[in-house]
């Protein structure tokens, strides 16, 4: 028994998910036992649009410190906006306007690469700059936008089989399958190598900027499909509807235990992190807590989090 | 003056040790006020880490150290080297590339402050500047970053014979002419020897010589960790200190394959790397061959090696590689090995690409190909799936032959791969590299290790960032690599 | 005299100015009624909080830190100054100093541990905003008199905003460039390690680094509210943006220590006039942040050409 809580302790995604059960065992306590299982499924269907931008920002991050992508938020208000207008509503398009967002993302992702390879500048402000342009080009594009999704992209994002969202199932589906990428395959081997030493890396044979496009592409190209999904899921595209996943992003990788100095990635923490984080929010709601204490808590535990988990990575 | 005043400083049995590493091994040194003290010795003869154990930076295992005939190991460190007017111009440049040189001299005295301290740094180090380099053409308002690298070395060694209120008595120069032309290493040199007729001391570690003869009093002589003679510098020449300088620990169990021996050419030409430079040698090496790089650290060896790997499997330009390279770093930490993973993963990484199956990394041929080289390479470690951190810092480095060696490589570059490594991996690693040498595989060998060149068929040798002479196995000899790579300009 | 302006080393010292300069050209051709005391004002109102805001990025960015959480720091003061600082002064006076407090501590956290900054400022940035929702939950508020009327100064034949921008360039230059601790400031950006090898406390220059950017985005908070009389938890979210590009376009490295107070004050004064330029060209408000994007990848694009000179 001890060895095997030894075992368990040593993931770091535990804690992801043992603070996702604390909160969610309080929130169900507080409210009389009743509502347990309509608040997860309410984690799960919110959770599944921050875990595949998560799982996009955690490649990023995971190739070396200095490397985050602060384009998504822009990525996922461009991608929405321009497949609500290519659809109209119609459900003959659905794949048209996944084809155009997915490929909106392409753009934004290739474009944040030649920023980083040509102009020689730091990854934080290659996609900062461009997260400016592409936010731009969503507001022009889509200024008094007010076009209903397609109805079979909204039921498909809100349809349910036993209380369980299709859409997060078939999004866990999709994080196995990223897991395999990370740990099976050339490229996933690739990103930890790189995120470890870069220099080692190249040394080693890898072909790190290869890599590295494919990581920012990799990141784009899922902020635009959370962009697609999350405005059929909402009803609609907006220009904001991407602002907070810049935060959530980060603090799902962060909290689920990927390491921030790169090298060290961590699927099943991102499922974690992001449950944890709205059953966090749904906790404190239902204590009646103001909006104001909800952020302060999340902020504190992002921080309390990097503080005992980051602190002794050798940061290069 | 009695004598404990007239020692600056005296260190006894200092030893100093890096996990299993010995960098010091019971070191006596003793530097009197006023004199010029010479410290030569090869590549990881542990002058740099005496240097910073003088300077307080590392703190030495054991043993005992005095200023002025005062026991101060234990309270000793950069404060106390600084109080005690002790000061060390490090081989890394510790400037700060943003400041300008004036700033740059305020970092390292506190009592510049106040109104009008930008002044006063100006005239501190531009008088100093002038007094050691005339003719400089350095302005004190100079941002260091834009400096050249040569100017750069000189505001830094004008930096450390700055004196404000801290006292000033030894300065250690180690390597301070390697960033400058012959004429300001002249003035370098020459206000040495000014300063020490004025009561000062200094320590000077260079690899040139011919400088070590004309500027010291004294020649400390280091080898392995430990001093190996120690006398006025009118009793060597230049020989009797490359002897000096040679090897003690005899390598007798270096068997030089004889029926390795063959013509060259006898293979096809697999890497070649045509020099610019019309009289510079080109480098050429056929299948099958050991190639030797030699000559002192930083002349183009690594720079060579890079060249190569970046051309794999290329024509380019003067530079021409036929197959597949694979490269084992020297500098294990920053280079080398990938902390966060196993010593499997990290012999597996180089060779990733053979072991997909229907795209996915087969776990079980990574594994397999750990415990291969477990077996052939003789890695100690109960478990191929332990952190690569477990392992010592041989154990590490064959860790990486295995990386290199277990690749589709057929050309295999070595950066200088056996420093601080211990002689018996040494002796398993030469003998595998003769094996896959004999299989066809080829060897660019950079080494700072005079030793490993003999298992090398030939060894060209590095001055300059050119090759100035091709040796082949049968004229090696440790005399005639330096007088190569001495050669003066003249 | 040719190859002395033409030298890289030029080049990059003068690209912020020139940024600048071409931009304010491009607007007075566009717009000749701008080139006036009163069109100058209008235009350049909102560069005083984004300089302040930009200075205090700045001073984070000298130490190899980035600050995620400027904006929200800035909305949360901005708030503290609408509420507290109007109706109790002295109990609003102790707010901003427990703010800059904070974030002198946040500084010796991400020393201490050795955390990268941006996750931690990326938490903090949560903290501010939850605060500043506490304190006002629904916009309002309102600015004291004083910052309403120091705002709202009619400066004679130079308008406020210039004159504002200038003396917050000087007083910055002499803290951070000229004085004698300055230096050291700085030198802990471009070589940490020689630094503290010289007997220097990293721990200290860290905290006072943190604390001078708390004091800064104190200061944007408390005129951005002068200007807009009321404040808004939100209010200065696009600041964090603004601020590292300010940096950038006013020639600040990212790493290294390589910053300037001057450029700076002129990056932000560059990033509002884009915004003037674009309404005078009649190009519709949406194109605004791209537009500041633009800039900022063409200054970088530009810069990159520079050092590849230099080489």
């Amino acid at each position: 028994m001890m060895p095997a809580i030894r075992r368990l302790s040593a993931k770091p995604w535990i804690w992801s998910y043992l603070g996702m059960t604390l909160v969610w065992l309080a929130t169900t306590i507080h409210s009389g036992g009743t509502g347990g299982a309509q608040v997860l499924t309410a984690a799960l269907s919110f959770a599944t649009f921050t875990v595949i931008v998560g799982i996009g920002q955690m490649f990023v991050i995971t190739t070396g410190p200095g490397n985050v992508d602060l384009s998504i938020p822009s990525t996922i208000s461009l991608a929405g906006v321009v497949a609500m207008k290519v659809m109209e509503g119609s459900d003959d398009l659905l794949v048209v306007g996944l084809v155009i967002a997915l490929a909106c993302g392409l753009a934004v992702g290739i474009f944040n690469y030649l920023l980083i390879r040509i102009l020689r500048i730091p990854p934080i402000i290659a996609t900062l700059s461009s997260s400016f342009l592409v936010l731009s080009t969503a507001i022009a594009y889509g200024r008094g936008l007010k076009i209903k999704p397609p109805p079979l992209l909204a039921d498909f994002t809100t349809a349910q089989v036993w209380g369980l969202p299709i859409l997060a199932l078939v999004v866990i589906l999709f994080a196995m399958a990223m897991s395999v990428l990370l740990h099976r395959t050339l490229y996933g081997r690739s990103v930890m190598a790189i995120g470890q030493n870069m220099r080692a890396a190249r040394l080693a044979g890898i072909r790190v900027e290869r890599v590295r496009f494919l990581t920012y592409t990799l990141s784009a190209v899922l902020a635009s499909l959370t962009g697609y999904l999350l405005a059929g899921f909402s009803g609609g595209a907006s220009l904001n509807m991407g602002q907070e996943y810049l935060l959530a992003s980060i603090a799902v990788v962060v909290i689920g235990g990927t390491s921030v100095a790169g090298g060290r990635a961590n699927i099943p923490g991102i499922w974690g992190a992001a449950m944890f984080l709205f059953l966090l929010v749904t906790m404190l709601n239902t204590f009646g807590a103001s909006a104001g204490i909800r952020l302060i808590l999340t902020g504190v535990i992002i921080i309390a989090v990097i503080t005992t988990a980051g602190g002794d990575e050798p940061q290069r | 003056m009695t004598e404990s005043t007239r020692t600056i400083v005296a260190l006894e049995k200092v030893a100093k040790h890096f996990g299993a590493v010995k960098a010091l091994n019971g070191v006596d040194l003793r530097v009197e006020a006023g004199e010029c003290l010479g410290l030569v010795g090869h590549n990881g003869a542990g002058k740099s880490t005496l240097m910073h154990v003088l300077a307080g930076t590392l703190t030495p295992s054991s043993g005992t150290m005095s200023v002025r005939g005062e026991d101060v190991t234990a309270r000793y460190g950069v404060a106390g080297a600084n109080a005690a007017g002790i000061r060390c111009v490090f081989q890394e440049l510790s400037l700060c590339p943003n400041l300008t040189v004036a700033e740059n001299a305020r970092i390292f005295h506190p009592s510049l402050q106040g109104f009008g301290w930008k002044r006063r740094a100006r005239a501190l180090i531009g008088a100093k500047l002038d007094e050691i380099f005339p003719g400089h053409g350095i302005s004190a308002d100079d941002v260091v970053g834009d400096l050249s690298i040569g100017k750069r070395q000189m505001v830094e060694i004008a930096r450390a014979f700055t004196i404000s209120d801290a006292p000033l008595d030894l300065v250690i120069l180690d390597e301070p002419t390697s960033s400058l032309d012959a004429f300001t290493a002249r003035q370098l040199l020459d206000y040495v020897r000014k300063v020490v007729g004025g009561g000062m001391s200094c320590i000077l570690i260079t690899h040139l010589l011919r400088e070590i003869l004309d500027t010291s009093d004294r020649i400390v002589v280091m080898k392995d960790g430990a001093v190996v003679a120690a006398k006025k510098t009118e009793e060597f020449d230049r020989d009797s200190l490359v002897r000096a300088m040679g090897n003690v620990v005899e390598m007798t169990a270096i068997k030089v394959h004889e029926a390795h021996e063959r013509q060259r050419g006898a293979t096809p030409l697999v890497v070649e790397a045509r020099s610019s430079d019309r009289d510079a040698v080109d480098l050429r090496a056929h299948r099958g061959e050991i190639i030797g790089l030699a000559g002192l650290a930083g002349h183009g060896q690594t720079a060579m090696l890079m060249k190569i790997f970046d051309a794999a499997g290329k024509h380019r330009g003067s530079t021409r590689v036929d197959g597949p390279v694979a490269l084992v770093a020297g500098d294990r930490q920053t280079e080398g090995v990938f902390h966060l993973w196993s010593i499997a993963q990290n012999i597996g990484v180089r060779s990733l690409a053979g072991m997909r199956r229907h795209g996915l990394i087969d776990a079980s041929a990574e594994a397999a190909l750990g415990e291969e080289w477990k077996r052939r390479i003789g890695i100690k470690t109960p478990d191929m799936n332990n952190a690569i951190l477990s392992l010592s810092g041989g154990n590490q480095q064959k860790a990486l032959f295995a990386r290199a060696l277990a690749s589709d490589a057929e050309i295999i570059l070595m950066d200088d791969p056996m420093r601080g490594v211990d002689v018996g991996t040494k002796l398993e690693v030469y003998d595998l590299i003769r094996d896959e040498a004999e299989k066809g595989r080829t060897f660019l060998w950079y080494t700072t290790e005079t030793d490993e060149l003999k298992n090398c068929d030939h060894t060209y040798v590095f001055r300059d960032g050119v090759i100035v002479a091709d040796i082949a196995r049968a004229d090696l000899s440790e005399e005639k690599i330096l007088q190569c790579s001495f050669k003066e300009s003249a | 005299m040719l190859t002395a302006v033409t030298s890289p080393k030029f080049l990059r010292a003068a690209l912020p100015g020139a940024s600048f300069a071409i931009l304010l050209a491009a607007i007075f051709y566009v717009q000749p009624r701008a080139m006036s005391y009163f069109g100058l004002n209008l235009m350049l109102q909102y560069a005083v909080p984004i300089a302040l805001a930009t200075i205090a990025q700045m001073f984070i960015i000298t130490v190899n830190d980035l600050d995620l959480s400027i904006g929200a720091f800035v909305g949360l003061t901005a708030t503290i100054g609408a509420t507290l600082v109007a109706s109790t002064p002295l109990l609003g006076a102790l707010a901003l100093l427990a703010a800059i407090a904070a974030y002198g501590a946040l500084g010796a956290l991400v020393h201490w541990r050795n955390l990268p900054s941006i996750v931690v400022t990326l938490g903090m940035s949560f903290v501010w905003l939850g605060v500043a929702v506490l304190i006002l939950p629904t916009p309002g508020g309102s600015a004291p008199g004083w910052v309403k009327a120091i705002m709202g100064l009619k400066t004679p034949w130079v308008p406020f905003p210039v004159v504002a921008a200038l003396v917050i360039g000087i007083v910055v230059h002499v803290f951070l460039m000229m004085s004698s601790y300055g230096a050291v400031l700085r030198g802990a950006g471009g070589n940490p390690r020689a630094v503290s090898r010289a007997g220097w406390s990293l721990l200290k220059i860290k905290v006072i680094m943190y604390s001078a950017a708390g004091f800064f985005g104190v200061l944007s908070g408390l005129s951005l509210i002068g200007l807009t009389s009321a404040a808004d938890a939100h209010i200065a979210d696009r600041y964090t943006l603004y601020a590292i590009a300010g940096v950038i376009l006013g020639g600040g490295e990212f790493v290294g220590g390589r910053v300037s107070p001057f450029g700076a004050v002129v990056g932000a004064l560059t990033l509002t006039l884009t915004g003037s330029f674009l309404i005078f060209l009649k190009i519709s408000p949406d194109w605004q942040i791209g537009a500041q994007g633009a800039v900022l990848i063409v200054v970088l694009a530009l810069r990159a050409l520079i050092k590849r000179r230099e080489v």
